[in-house]
């Protein structure tokens, strides 16, 4: 029997997501000049005092992430779901959390890696030091793939809901909490001088939690709804 | 060999079928046919394992499918009533995709030759598949089955917008599958147009 190792479903699943996302580029632009737009409205309304935008910036760049993120959420799972693509994900011959990990990481890719590579210009928006500017790209680094596995559990859990868009929101921002108190105290610490070495280990630790437990609760989440 | 024993089915409170127990013997087709809503979808969607029996067990050579899990996966081919395959993406990629994740060969040849198999021309091949009609799109999900070297083949309504030539190009397939010793498991309303003897059909009643 000529059995695909588990690697190449992983990458098979991931260039497919990929070539998908480039084929509707405008789905992923979108995502991206929104976080641009949120962020750049907050000088607008705040004033352009720097000690205030400076104070505020963290917060405001990361809560602007985590919405671009969940902007991007309804994508994950349901073009599969009503065309049958994930019917026969379900009944691929490899451990359906493998497939989960590639579809979360392709997730990431097209929503969450914008976010980061973005984030130092907004972040001279709001005047940060270039040390600060260093934390907020390594936070994000750290902080967006937890966004996109919790994300991808509540995407999965709403599959075939009607008005699903505004329920998943209900269900995993309670869950980004944590994500975006450790992220944004991360980057305010640096700012302070204190350094966000505390913070950043601390983001690590939800990314490898995440990692470890998202992707069969997304799994056992998909079968329930095909069922 | 595939056996079901004693399978019964209820969607909320109304029962679909139950006591339902046929052997699916090598080189031999089982037609499921019954009105709209008696449970057929159903039923192969259990012959799949992508919905558990209420009651009843599935065996494949003899052992319960629950517990093969992904082993039993690698043994079949489920065409569903949804196509399977992603608008954006042009036939060829839609086959090579779902064929690498199936862990087929699939060469570009060999895939070009699977969608000329099923009377899907060069021209088209390279189209994003959203442009094609409903039947071009069904003959794509059906463009599977001569990728596939998996021995039990489980089919909704394959024959649903195909005209008369894809009919017979799919059935034509179907006696090749079975001759090499093959199981095929069809839920249709139309007649399969293959020798008596290597088909049993199961009647649903709802």
């Amino acid at each position: 029997m000529n059995q695909p190792s588990m690697f190449e479903a992983l990458r098979g699943i991931i260039q497919r997501d990929l070539l998908l996302a480039m084929r509707r580029r405008s789905d992923v632009a979108m995502s991206v000049f929104f976080l641009v737009i949120v962020a750049s409205l907050f000088p607008l309304g705040v004033g352009p005092e720097p000690t205030v935008l400076r104070t505020i910036a963290p917060g405001v760049l990361w809560v602007a992430a985590l919405l671009a993120c969940l902007l991007s959420l309804g994508r994950v799972f349901t073009a599969d779901y009503l065309d049958g693509v994930l019917e026969q994900m379900l009944l691929v011959s490899q451990p359906l959390a493998v497939l989960v990990v590639g579809k979360v990481f392709a997730h990431w890719v097209i929503s969450g890696l914008p976010v980061v590579l973005l984030s130092p210009l907004l972040g001279l928006q709001f005047g940060l030091s270039g040390e600060s500017l260093g934390v907020l790209v390594l936070s994000l680094l750290l902080g967006t793939p937890t966004l996109s596995m919790i994300g991808g559990i509540g995407a999965a859990l709403v599959l075939g809901v009607r008005g699903s868009g505004l329920l998943v929101a209900l269900l995993v921002l309670p869950l980004y909490v944590p994500v975006l108190i450790f992220g944004a105290g991360a980057v305010t610490s640096s700012s302070a001088g204190i350094g966000g070495e505390a913070n950043l280990s601390l983001l690590g630790a939800c990314l490898v939690l995440s990692l470890f437990f998202a992707p069969w609760a997304t799994a056992a989440a998909l079968r329930i709804a095909l069922e | 060999m595939l056996e079901t024993v004693a399978l019964s089915c209820s969607r909320g409170q109304r029962r679909l079928f139950s006591d339902i127990s046929v052997t699916i013997k090598p080189g031999t087709l089982l037609a499921v046919v019954g009105e709209n809503g008696s449970g057929k979808t159903s039923l192969l969607r259990m012959l799949c394992s992508l919905l558990s029996p209420e009651q009843g067990t599935i065996m494949w050579q003899g052992q319960d499918i629950r517990q093969l899990k992904e082993l039993y996966c690698a043994q079949l081919t489920y065409i569903g009533h949804l196509n399977g395959i992603k608008d954006d993406l042009t036939p060829v990629e839609n086959l090579t995709v779902s064929a690498s994740l199936a862990g087929e060969k699939s060469a570009g040849a060999r895939v070009q030759d699977a969608l000329e198999a099923v009377g899907l021309r060069r021209p088209v091949h390279s189209l994003p598949t959203r442009v094609l009609s409903q039947g071009q799109k069904r003959r794509v999900a059906l463009a599977r089955l001569w990728l596939s070297t998996r021995p039990l083949w489980l089919l909704d309504e394959p024959f649903t917008s195909l005209d008369t030539a894809a009919t017979s190009f799919v059935t034509q397939r179907l006696q090749s599958h079975l001759h090499q010793g093959g199981m095929v498991v069809v839920v249709t309303h139309q007649e399969v147009a293959l020798p008596t003897d290597v088909v049993q059909c199961l009647r649903l009643t709802g």
